[in-house]
């Protein structure tokens, strides 16, 4: 997060960040990271309210960290707070980024599955939870796969897929901890080798 | 409500020890303690331990909620986390598994963008979090392969549901369609058959 970046952010900017937020959320079918484009267009593009690089280094940041991904939008609403120009405005910068992101997804969601749990016998509720299986099974393959070739330069990069792969076999044939794995994975890039 | 008519495909043949959390706390301390376990992605770490420690649920009850969480719009994790806990508790299960969610992640990352914001140059801090990017990827993939175990059971009967995975991993990871149109499509495309099948 080298050059920083000075704004400053009045209500009405702080509104629209808000009701951006919220927009997403209720586009963000597949995924919050699936709405990283539009994100990087309004905060990066258009407004300028945080720089290239610290919007790629809370992506980074929040998948290496434990938790979900979406905490990479705290980390963008962090970095817009901090660039107005203090601690407080970034912590306000979460709350609205976070609130924002998550009400709209969260209440409809909630809403389908109180919904769906109580017409749980209906045919089309049990056609579309067992009719989904096998795409819930190709997404979070191709999930994995597509985390393993997003390599910075675009090219082949094997010794991260060898390691890939070696994680995916030691968690389908053992009962290793994933943190013995991930713990692994940091050391073997830590010493340069990946 | 319809009568319902339970086709022998719903009902899991061999049903395993079922165990539930006791309050909604128990569910904070629960994915308090997930979401700490989860880098790179909490995914892998929900089904090995609520399926297949806890016992919380099946691995077809897991597939399903995940189905609504997936299609929902929002962070997937965040769904399946507010759907598993209403599952229990309601409304207070939802907020309690979701507040043990996001609170303790989302102060540790805020502490490591801090902290980054200092060490960055370090070769060693790129190069760690590279490994633990491609380990959290294998660990991913390796869920889903472990999931499609469970499609021997599925309606569709195994070769078609196996073969529909596979569409769909050609779909998403290699022609690289948008992940709607998978859902829509071929979603949709399971679920009539599925719907068709399970009136016999």
């Amino acid at each position: 997060m080298s050059a920083p970046l000075h704004i400053v952010l009045s209500w009405a900017d702080w509104l629209n960040l808000f009701g951006h937020y919220l927009l997403l959320s209720l586009m963000s079918v597949g995924g919050a990271i699936a709405t990283t484009a539009e994100m990087h267009r309004f905060l990066v593009e258009e407004h300028h309210w945080l720089t290239q690089s610290q919007f790629n280094d809370s992506i980074a940041l929040a998948q290496a960290a434990p938790g979900p991904n979406v905490l990479f939008v705290a980390l963008m609403g962090w970095n817009v707070g901090l660039n107005a120009g203090s601690y407080a405005g970034a912590v306000f910068g979460v709350a609205i980024s976070m609130v924002g992101m998550l009400l709209p997804s969260t209440t409809l969601t909630y809403l389908a599955a109180d919904w769906g749990q109580r017409n749980r016998e209906l045919r089309a509720v049990r056609a579309f939870k067992q009719g989904m299986a096998p795409v819930v099974v190709a997404l979070l393959t191709s999930t994995g796969l597509i985390l393993a070739s997003g390599t910075r330069t675009g090219t082949l990069d094997w010794p991260l897929w060898v390691l890939a792969a070696v994680a995916g076999v030691l968690v389908l044939r053992t009962r290793l901890h994933m943190l013995w794995l991930l713990a692994g994975g940091a050391l073997l890039g830590w010493f340069g080798w990946l | 409500m319809t009568a319902p008519i339970q086709p022998p495909s719903s009902v899991p043949a061999s049903l395993p020890p079922f165990n539930a959390p006791r309050s909604p706390a128990h569910l904070f301390v629960a994915f308090s303690l997930l979401a700490l376990q989860g880098f790179g992605g909490v995914l892998a770490i929900v089904q090995r331990d609520l399926v297949e420690r806890k016992r919380w649920l099946t691995q077809e009850e897991f597939i399903e909620e995940w189905a609504v969480a997936q299609i929902m719009p929002g962070p997937n994790v965040v769904n399946l986390t507010l759907v598993l806990g209403a599952r229990y508790f309601g409304l207070r299960g939802a907020l309690a598994a979701l507040a043990g969610m996001l609170t303790f992640p989302l102060l540790l990352v805020l502490c490591l963008a801090v902290l980054h914001a200092q060490y960055a140059a370090h070769p060693g801090v790129a190069g760690a979090l590279r490994g633990m990017g491609a380990v959290a990827a294998g660990m991913i993939a390796a869920t889903g392969l472990k999931l499609a175990v469970s499609l021997r059971s599925h309606p569709l009967r195994l070769p078609l549901a196996l073969s529909a995975a596979g569409v769909g991993i050609v779909l998403v990871a290699v022609l690289r369609v948008p992940m709607l149109y998978t859902l829509l499509g071929l979603g949709g495309l399971c679920c009539v058959l599925t719907y068709r099948r399970l009136a016999r």
